[in-house]
This record gives C-alpha cells, structure tokens and sequence, in this order.
C-alpha cells in the first residue's frame, strides 16, 4: 500500500470547512424545493453515511475488516427502543445519551476480544460475534419482540422544545429531524477529520501499512486498534440510535450479516482511500437500494454483483475513481 | 444408557457434515491461503441442488434405492460451480490485498444465498424420503433411523479418502508442495493454476457433499449456509487453519459440545461454541493443529 503522492498536504480543518461549506449550504437548503419523501431519503442517506464512516475508521486506517459492524448499529437501536419501553421518557437527547455509553462498552468489549486478531480471523470473529446478537435478538422474544421487533415513536427534539404530536406532525419531524441529523453529521465528520488526521490517526495508518516496522517504532500496536475499534463501533452505534426514531421500527434484521454487508458495501462504493468515501457511499447506497428494492425482489443478488464488479473493476470507489479522473484531466490540461 | 448412545450418534452425524464443510474450508485455505467466505453458501447449494433432484427423481418414478445415486450428484454440481468460480472470480485477486479477497467472496455469498431464493424460493425444500427409505433401528428401545448411520459412514470414509488423497498420492504431494511454496513449484514445472482449480473443486466438492447428505435428516432453508459459515470458523479456530486433523478434532469438539449444549441450555448453545473458540483463539491463536 503506497501512500498516495495526491493527498493532500495541509490537513487543516480550515480546508475541510471549506471544502464542505458549498456542500453544506446544499443540504441546508433542500428541504426547500423538494419534499418530503426526498427528504427521508437523504436523512437515511446521512445516517448511512455516519455508519460507513465509522466503519472506514477501522478499514480505511486500520487496516481491519469488519463484517459485524450490524452489531453496534443494531445495539444502538435497540438500547433506544428499551429506553422508550423501560424508562418512558420521549427525548431525543436521552436517548443518545444513554445509546452512546452502551454502544461504547459493547464496542470496547468485543473489540477487545476481536483485535487480538487480524486479517480473516477478525473478519469471521466480528461476523460471528454480530451473530450471536443477532439470535439472542431473535430468541429473547420476551425481552426483544423476537422477529416482530420493538416500536419506536417520534421522540421530542431539543430537550422537548419541538414536539410532533399534531395532525401535522409526520411532516415537522420530518424536517426537524433532517436538519438534527444534520447537525450530528457534521460534527461526526469533523470529529472523524481530527481523529484521522490527529497523532493517533497517524499511527493507525502506520501501523495498516506496516505492522513489524511500526512495532520498531514503539507503538503499542494492541492498543490502538482496540481504540479504533471502540471509536469505530461507537459512531456506528449513533447511527443506529439516530435511524430509529426516524425507522419507527427495530427488527433483528439491522443484526444481521446482510447489514453489515450494506455498511462494508457502502464505504466500499464511496471508497475507502478517501476520507469522504464512505460519505458519498453511504448516501449513493441508500437512492441504490431504494431504488433495487423497488425493482426486483432480489436487491441482494443485484447488489452482489455490483459488489464483485466494483471490486475487479473500480477498486478504489466512486471518490477514487473520480479523483484519478480528476488527476488525468488536469494532468492532460497542463 | 440406550438415551446416551443416541445423543453420540447424534454428534457423530453432526461431526461428520461439519468436518466434510470445514475440511473443505481448510484444504482451500492451506493450498491457496485464501478464506472462501462463500463456502457456507456452497454447502447450502449442494443441500438444495439434492433435495431438488431428489424430488425430481420422486415425481419421475424412481425407485428408493436409486435415490442415493443423485446423493454425489448434488456434491458433484457444486464441485462444477467452484471450477467456474475460481479462475473466474478468485485468481484476479490472489496478487492483491486480503481485504479485496474476503470483499469478493462476501459479494459472492450475497449472489449465492439470493439465487438460491431466486430459484428455489423462501419455503423449505426437504429430501425425507432418503430417510425413509432406510429401515428405522431400534437401539435399546429407542428407535433410531439407520440413515444416520450412514451419514456417520459417509464422513469416516470421506476422511479416509481425503486423507489418502493428500498423503498418499502424488496429486496429493502437488497439492502440498504447491501449499508450501507456490513459486518453487511452479519453477520445479507443477501447472500451479491446474491444482488450485483441483484444490477449489475438491474444497467445494466437500461442502456440496456435506449438503446432499444433511438435507435428508434436516430441510434445506434460507439462512443455512451463514450459519454453517460461521460454525465451520468455529470448527477451523479449533481444530487450526489448513490442518485437515485439525478440521476433524475441531469437528467432534464442536458437535459434541452443541448436542449436550440442546440438551442442557438451548437458548444459550451458540453462545458457548463462540466462548470455546474466542478461549482457543486467546489461548493457543493457530488452533490446536494449526500451522498458519
């Protein structure tokens, strides 16, 4: 794995900010001039890409392969729908305030199980471990809802400052929750940008490219996998938390390994070279299967083959395909 | 003393279908040092191609006794699917990164497991009248169908065969040279492509094997080859990778383990299959057997 001689050479948030600001202004201002249903859809869309952005923490600068990250999306959702079952309370705010610390302590426990081993063996020990929750999800009917799965339903915002009990309640939320999950995706991004950019991020991809000389160097190689992992797990975690309310629904199917299969498949889309890969994947993957599953019955066949062909064909996604496409043109130019 | 015999011919039956999944698993993995993540899904093929043919053969009139024949015949479909499989979707990638290698074989198990759907559809296909065409035995009182017995023969001599095959032979020594070193081989003039196409097919071959004669005692459903994925990992972290007496002692560690874990705690069995590999996998990382 060669460093790539395009990356960027200042990694300043100032660059980050402005590469996202026109971007941003975009997304501030759809809910504008299109409606409602388009907005869902991007909101999935963003959800989606915090996963894929958690996740590609641990492929992209790890150098790891998850195929459980289901687990801390599904943990995430369900702590949110037991909360609302047990607790009562409708807010947002508690509820990723009590799905955060558990998605971390389930992310830092398996995680700590998981990196003792690299490679396949912790591609199988996280599918395996993702599940086991899947069938205790599904066997714990009493305390789960088995395959029925839990409700859900639409939680104030902002400290129960806007409430949607109204008549026209569906649309409001809708809204609100789009600029909400908004906000947390920036942050998460921003968060993301410092963490890989960051010392930590830094020795992360020194040890993805080279384990043996890394050890030389003194780095606690363990250790920071473990983190990343636990960071890894948790942002994945709040996307799982933020995709409830707006689902309404948690079924066990969010455990499965199909899921994981879409995470891996959106970073894997977008491109995980790139920072903003798995953004763009996980967005690009939500119109993908909105629009697979309204065709044909047999999305996951469709999306298997995409799979493949990326793979063989464009490697490096649609951000890494699009940047070498970048690269030529100007190349070309001068 | 009769309960007790049933419960390790039970094991036993149970052994003999994951040890034919995870040697296949670990014969590709030690010749050609990938992980065919879609092995599960070609067992779960070579399961439904059976009770397929099976009920084919049903519906034309075929007597019992010749049922047993379309019993290789559904290995030897997934045997043909891996030929293809392999210098088609696998050899592009042995050059590159892991990470691309299990990307591909997990789109893989995403087109297999959805064609299955796609051909066979969502309800459970079963292939009974193979059971029934065997006598039930009485052990003890209890009643017992005989053709558990003959799963248990079929995995005995299937270990037999394979390890006849792979240290008896002179296949069998390409097959180990080529393991060990895949360039020295193929400089001493061995066609290295030819034994990972044999190696794939065989690996496949056992797995489909597996299928055809499990899905007689229990109907092929959707779902089936995941869960054969993961426990044949279970099976392989035990025993250790690439080792084909690891794949067996892995086998009958977790088959008896799973019997007395339906017995005593249903809810909890898988559970305690995924503890005894994490303690193995903490303890002893290649396995007891493994070399990797």
């Amino acid at each position: 794995m060669k460093p790539d001689p395009n990356a960027p050479r200042d990694h300043s948030l100032a660059r980050l900010a402005a590469a996202m600001a026109p971007v941003l202004l975009l997304l501030i201002l759809l809910p504008t001039f299109v409606e409602t249903y388009q907005i869902q859809l991007v909101t999935y869309g963003l959800i989606a890409a915090i996963a894929a952005l958690g996740f590609n923490l641990l492929l992209g600068y790890t150098g790891l392969l998850s195929f459980g990250h289901s687990a801390y999306f599904g943990l995430g959702a369900y702590t949110v729908a037991f909360v609302v079952q047990r607790l009562g309370p409708h807010s947002m705010e508690f509820y990723i305030l009590i799905g955060i610390p558990v998605v971390a302590i389930a992310s830092a426990l398996f995680g700590y199980v998981c990196v003792r081993h690299t490679r396949i063996f912790f591609g199988i020990l996280t599918l395996a471990i993702s599940q086991v929750v899947y069938s205790l999800a599904l066997k714990l009917y009493w305390v789960t809802g088995g395959s029925d799965g839990l409700r859900v339903p639409r939680p104030a915002l902002l400290l129960g400052l806007l409430n949607f009990s109204g008549p026209r309640g569906f649309q409001q939320f809708i809204t609100s929750y789009y600029y909400y999950v908004l906000a947390i995706f920036v942050v998460c991004v921003v968060l993301m940008w410092v963490v890989v950019h960051s010392p930590f991020g830094k020795a992360l991809q020194a040890i993805r490219d080279n384990e043996v000389r890394a050890r030389f160097l003194g780095l606690r190689i363990r250790r920071f996998r473990w983190i990343s992992f636990l960071v890894s797990g948790t942002l994945t975690g709040l996307a799982g938390i933020l995709w409830v309310p707006l689902n309404g629904l948690t079924t066990p199917d969010v455990l499965y390994w199909t899921f994981s299969g879409e995470i891996v498949f959106s970073a894997l889309l977008g491109g995980f070279r790139n920072f903003t890969g798995p953004i763009v994947g996980g967005i690009v993957f939500t119109y993908l299967k909105t629009y697979a599953v309204a065709t044909t019955e047999y999305w996951q066949l469709l999306l298997g083959v995409v799979l493949v062909t990326l793979v063989l064909v464009l490697p490096t996604g649609i951000v890494g395909g699009l940047s070498t496409l970048g690269l030529r043109l100007r190349k070309g130019r001068s | 003393m009769a309960f007790l015999t049933i419960q390790i011919l039970n094991s036993l039956l149970y052994a003999s279908v994951l040890f034919l999944i995870a040697a296949g698993l670990s014969l590709i993995f030690g010749v050609m040092r990938i992980i065919n993540l879609a092995h599960g899904s070609l067992y779960a093929v070579g399961a439904y191609v059976t009770a397929w043919l099976v009920g084919r053969g049903i519906a034309l009139g075929l007597p019992p006794g010749w049922l047993f024949l379309l019993l290789p015949l559904g290995a030897l479909s997934v045997a043909l699917i891996g030929i293809v499989i392999e210098p088609l979707l696998l050899r592009p990638f042995y050059r590159r990164a892991e990470e691309y290698q299990l990307l591909v074989t997990f789109g893989l198990i995403q087109i297999l497991e959805d064609s299955i759907r796609f051909i066979w559809g969502g309800t459970p296909l079963s292939a009974d009248a193979l059971m029934d065409a065997l006598p039930i035995i009485h052990i003890g009182g209890l009643l017992y169908p005989a053709y558990n017995l003959v799963v248990i023969g079929i995995g005995v001599v299937a270990a037999l065969a394979l390890w006849v095959a792979i240290y008896h032979t002179k296949f069998g020594v390409m097959l180990r040279a080529t393991s060990q070193d895949r360039r020295m081989a193929s400089a001493l003039g061995l066609n290295v492509g030819l034994v990972y196409v044999m190696a794939f097919g065989i690996g496949c071959f056992m797995a489909g094997l597996g299928g055809a004669i499990v899905v007689p005692t229990q109907a092929a459903v959707l779902g089936m080859g995941i869960d054969a994925l993961v426990i044949a990992f279970v099976v392989v972290v035990i025993g250790g990778l690439g080792s084909l007496k690891g794949a067996l002692v892995g086998a009958l560690v977790v088959s008896f383990v799973r019997t007395a874990g339906i017995q005593f705690f249903p809810e909890l069995e898988l559970a305690v299959l995924y503890l005894i590999a994490a303690l193995v996998l903490l303890v002893r990382p290649t396995g007891l057997f493994g070399t990797a």
